[in-house]
């Protein structure tokens, strides 16, 4: 093989291992999970192919309320989530001094335990009559009636709460690696605090924002770990749905439809805001 | 030269030499005539780490003048920065006082001082294009619009980027990057200039250029230039008046012709081009002048500045480009004569470079221009003649005595 030859095929030996990945585990995948929405048959009696596409119709109308809950429940985690991680990542970064490092692993540390371990000890401590609201409740403090657990509150907050630090960290990134001398580039030219803040470490952190929107907008939507622990009937997510068609009703062709419409919601989704924002912009944390 | 012009008019001397304060009157660059740009007044700052305390500027006195270019020149670690940074305001000094135009700047923030700082590493924004950049201080200035692009306009003419307004800063190259960086600061129009290095990344011809370039600006706008160098050459071509810093303290202060022909301690002498040191004990003190005692035929002449007595040892210097080299047994007729014979010979194109070790055991360097005359150049192990004038012989001041007032907390080893 001439030299020329292999330099033109180095890029395609490269890609190949990623390539046959993503084949493997995420495009073979998604066409068995199309092909099983679109079965009509039954556990016992085995599932047939007959693109049977009113699956998805009556799929839709029957759960559009927990999806679009799903959405808003989603949206106002993350927004959640930038308003307490990005002070965090500021004050990590900018006044951490020498103990940044022991800060982050302290931001981490509680998620060395299972996520479902984490998301019951809060509802351990939320209970009705646990420690918190039974003492309060006690002391007279709080009426009878009142409750944290199987509100919408209490999900959001499970949800905030469980996917913080894949906000917090790429913001981190963002600010730790911005070069300290612009921000006294930019107090030598007249800006305030204030100003510094907003001209020049916000916009040179929005890559970081964006990353930690990716990571955690996602994983939050389709979450349905924290609604079944801390919510109720009426906070129940499109998470939980499928998990129930598939585990407990054994419907899988139904489970197969409402997981594909929320991963096409999802990914169009995220398609629309990389293209708004650039994604040289979201992948540009790194570059800085 | 080392005089600060105080307010009252009093002249206070502090080259951190440890001479006496009638020496350092000989005349030299002028001090800034009336109210001076920048004033420091006995300024000094300390860090405190990890071990212990770093004394990084010590008792600095230094009045620049409206629309002078002054440098401030020394090896690494020995303060330049760190002055610079406390006349921007991002660092406080221990103990003194900065002046701006007369007005005290201890606890006025960077964003309220005007001046302006060129960064080493620039610091240009990355997120904005070079019009933006350069716009910023004046949009924080809240300038109109029309008035921000007009000068913006003005000031990328002056440095030659126009048409490159749309740029990113990382589309452009070093030199670019450094152009617009000056004319971040300068389209403020600020009371000084303060450069820290700025052609440190440069190569050596964009360098050469940028240092025409700087000097034209800087007669074009007249605004104070204080910048900061370890290159002499840089700081000796482009500076009205400099200053040479060693660990902190001010070694001299004059025109770049006054601290490179008449380097008032060792330590000048060595840091600023090739210099020769000779020392010897005063013979006789006529008119003003000290004779060496040497040996028979020789004779060394230098200029005193204050008194000397007989017996006393001296150090002084002289530039090699001043020195003759004869060879043959007859002493030439010269104020100044000493016997050697030559070590070493380098070519260098245009001159030869001999160097040759004195009767008194010190070793000199002599240039010769190579005009193509034959045996001009010595051969080593050739004796030889060194001659020169007796104004170019010039007396360095005594090394200071360790420990003279408050002793250095990082001293040691920088003999
Ligand atoms: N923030 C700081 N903390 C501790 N020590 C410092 C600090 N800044 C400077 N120093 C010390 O002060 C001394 C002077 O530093 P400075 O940066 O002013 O040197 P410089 O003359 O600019 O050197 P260079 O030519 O290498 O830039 C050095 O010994 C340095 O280690
Ligand atoms: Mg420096």
């Amino acid at each position: 093989m001439t030299l020329r030859m292999r330099a033109r095929l180095a890029p395609y030996l490269l890609i190949l291992p990623g390539g046959l990945w993503l084949a493997i585990f995420f495009v073979i995948p998604i066409i068995a999970l199309l092909a099983l929405s679109l079965d009509t048959g039954n556990l016992i009696n085995g599932f047939r192919e007959t693109f049977h596409v009113a699956t998805y119709v009556n799929q839709l109308s029957q759960y559009h309320t927990q999806f679009i809950r799903s959405f808003v429940y989603g949206t106002i985690a993350t927004a959640a989530m930038i308003a307490i991680g990005y002070p965090v990542a500021y004050w990590i970064a900018f006044h951490g001094g020498t103990r940044k490092s022991a800060y982050l692993f302290l931001l981490i540390l509680p998620f060395f335990v299972t996520f479902v371990l984490r998301t019951v000890s809060w509802q351990f401590l939320l209970a009705d009559q646990g420690i918190v609201l039974g003492t309060l409740k006690n002391w007279g403090l709080l009426p009878q009636g009142f409750r944290v657990l199987s509100t919408n509150f209490a999900v959001i907050a499970g949800l905030t709460y469980n996917f913080l630090p894949y906000m917090v960290l790429p913001i981190y990134v963002a600010l730790e690696r911005m070069d300290k001398g612009l921000l006294e580039a930019a107090s030598d030219l007249y800006a305030n605090r204030r100003e510094v803040f907003r001209r020049v470490v916000l916009p040179l952190s929005i890559p970081g924002v964006f990353a930690g929107i990716l990571l955690t907008f996602v994983p939050a939507v389709s979450d349905y770990v924290n609604a079944e622990i801390l919510g109720g009937v009426n906070q129940v997510m499109i998470g939980n749905i499928i998990e129930n068609q598939y585990l407990v009703n054994n419907n899988y062709p139904q489970a197969a439809a409402l997981s594909f419409v929320l991963m096409a919601a999802l990914l169009i989704g995220v398609f629309i805001y990389a293209r708004a924002l650039g994604t040289e912009d979201i992948l540009s944390v790194s570059s800085g | 030269m080392s005089v600060t012009q105080m307010p009252q008019g009093t002249a206070v001397v502090d080259t951190g030499s440890g001479l006496p304060a009638g020496a350092a009157d000989t005349g030299g660059a002028p001090a800034p005539a009336g109210l001076a740009a920048i004033e420091l007044v006995g300024v000094s700052k300390s860090f405190s780490s990890r071990d212990g305390n770093v004394q990084a500027v010590e008792r600095i006195d230094l009045a620049i003048g409206q629309g002078e270019f002054f440098s401030l020149l020394g090896p690494s670690g020995c303060g330049k920065t760190t002055t610079l940074r406390m006349i921007a305001g991002f660092e406080e000094p221990t103990q003194g006082r900065i002046l701006l135009y007369g007005e005290d700047m201890v606890g006025v923030p960077p964003n309220r001082r005007d001046v302006n700082l060129v960064f080493q590493s620039y610091a240009l924004f990355p997120h904005l294009n070079v019009f933006e950049n350069v716009a910023f201080g004046l949009r924080r200035r809240k300038v109109p619009h029309d008035a921000v692009r007009r000068r913006v306009g003005e000031v990328l003419e002056l440095v030659q980027l126009e048409g490159r307004e749309r740029r990113r800063p990382k589309e452009l190259s070093g030199g670019q990057q450094q152009r617009v960086a000056l004319a971040r600061a300068l389209v403020n129009n600020p009371r000084a200039l303060l450069l820290d290095e700025p052609l440190g990344a440069l190569d050596l011809k964009l360098r050469q250029a940028m240092q025409i370039e700087l000097k034209r600006i800087q007669r074009e706008v007249g605004i104070t230039f204080v910048y900061v160098t370890h290159d002499q050459g840089e700081a000796l071509t482009m500076s009205d008046r400099l200053v040479v810093m060693n660990e902190g303290r001010i070694e001299q202060l004059g025109s770049p012709r006054e601290v490179y022909e008449q380097p008032r301690t060792r330590f000048v002498a060595g840091f600023i081009g090739t210099s020769n040191l000779l020392s010897g004990r005063v013979a006789r003190v006529v008119g003003g002048s000290a004779l060496l005692d040497l040996g028979p035929g020789e004779r060394v002449v230098v200029p005193l500045r204050g008194g000397a007595v007989p017996g006393q040892h001296l150090d002084l210097t002289v530039r090699p480009e001043k020195i003759d080299m004869t060879g043959g047994p007859e002493p030439p007729e010269a104020e100044c004569r000493i016997r050697g014979r030559v070590t070493d010979v380098v070519y260098l194109g245009s001159s030869t470079q001999h160097v040759v070790v004195t009767s008194t055991g010190a070793s000199m360097v002599v240039f010769s221009q190579n005009r193509g005359t034959s045996g001009e150049a010595s051969a080593p192990t050739h004796d030889v003649w060194l001659s020169w004038r007796a104004e170019h012989s010039y007396l360095l001041a005594e090394q200071e005595q360790a420990g003279d007032e408050e002793p250095r907390e990082e001293t040691g080893g920088t003999q």
